[in-house]
């Protein structure tokens, strides 16, 4: 019981575990850095099926990452980037698929699984809430019976 | 009407279970080709057996062909070679090799071990054209038309099934248009 607060702080001091890879390339500035390491984990390694390519070490992930920096030294966009990878390698390069007329249903499915799920769970409530209302109050007579019913049950059994 | 409703559930598992059905058996480290239908990348690359001669895309042109990605460092390519030369000794296939991220002597040690059954072999050591290619594992066999365009692409062994259910008609069917 007392360890429960050193354990939580253990809990938070885990970090990450992370493949390092072996080349390192110089960036003028840590903008830049951070720009190539964003886009090399966006990109997906197209041999090793799910890892990007910032933690893959396939040769392929390698020529990948040098293409991204030497066309980031030249100066090209991001977008300009990820495209002429995509030229070469398909879609399945990116993890972030572009929002176009094929994949607007998998960018809208949250939204619209949220909204759904919504809409049902509102509908349940207010019918429930309508045939509550409904239930017709007991009639006078009514009451007056279950009056003598409880009052009857207060007394012992005469028999 | 509400009883109908009452099949929700099964209709919505049933629609879950096809869907999902659909998709066994597919092998998910075949991608498609972002190339099929577009022409061959440039390039201006060394012919494997002669360093002064340089090979670019003329090499596809006035005939449909296969062009064979492989690497002496490859061993899948060591299992296809026997039927790479079947084909092009027996059947006339012309196959264009590209030499994928190779040593000259590495690679004409592996030539002269199972033969060669290319017209002609690019030498790519840095893999550049593999890269435009979008080539990420050799081996892998393109059909290319008579104009230089990629028709279609297998990633993995050539061999009797593959050659037959697959890449044969595509390679007929181009050869009957042009």
């Amino acid at each position: 019981m007392r360890f429960y607060p050193l354990l939580l702080a253990m809990l938070f001091l885990v970090s990450p575990v992370q493949a390092e890879v072996t080349e390192v390339y110089d960036f003028d500035t840590l903008a830049e850095e951070q720009r190539y390491r964003n886009l090399i984990a966006e990109l997906r390694c197209p041999k090793c099926q799910n890892q990007n390519i910032a933690d893959s070490n396939a040769p392929i992930s390698k020529d990948m990452r040098e293409v991204v920096y030497r066309m980031m030294q030249d100066g090209s966009s991001n977008d300009e980037i990820v495209g002429s990878l995509v030229d070469r390698f398909g879609e399945f390069v990116q993890y972030k698929p572009p929002v176009d007329k094929r994949t607007i249903l998998l960018w809208a499915f949250p939204g619209i699984a949220v909204v759904g799920g919504f809409l049902i769970v509102a509908g349940v409530v207010m019918r429930s809430r309508k045939q509550d209302t409904k239930e017709p109050a007991l009639s006078p007579e009514e009451k007056a019976r279950v009056k003598a019913m409880l009052a009857d049950k207060d007394q012992p059994s005469k028999r | 009407m509400k009883r109908l409703l009452l099949f929700l559930p099964l209709v919505i598992s049933v629609g879950i279970g096809v869907f999902l059905f659909s998709g066994l058996g597919k092998d998910p480290s075949k991608l498609e080709s972002a190339l099929i239908g577009k022409p061959v990348p440039e390039f201006a690359l060394q012919d494997l057996h002669d360093p002064e001669h340089i090979l670019d895309n003329s090499v596809f042109k006035g005939q449909v062909s296969l062009l064979n990605v492989w690497a002496e460092w490859c061993p899948a390519c060591w299992d296809e070679h026997g039927y790479l030369m079947h084909l092009a000794r027996d059947k006339g296939i012309p196959i264009i090799g590209l030499n994928y991220k190779d040593q000259r002597e590495t690679a004409f040690g592996f030539l002269g071990r199972l033969g060669d059954p290319y017209q002609a072999i690019i030498f790519d050591p840095r893999g550049s054209l593999g890269f435009d290619l979008g080539v990420y594992g050799a081996p892998e066999t393109y059909v290319i038309d008579a104009e230089g365009m990629v028709l279609y692409r297998h990633v993995g062994v050539v061999n009797e099934r593959v050659w037959q259910e697959i890449l044969q008609p595509v390679f007929n069917q181009a050869k009957g248009n042009s």
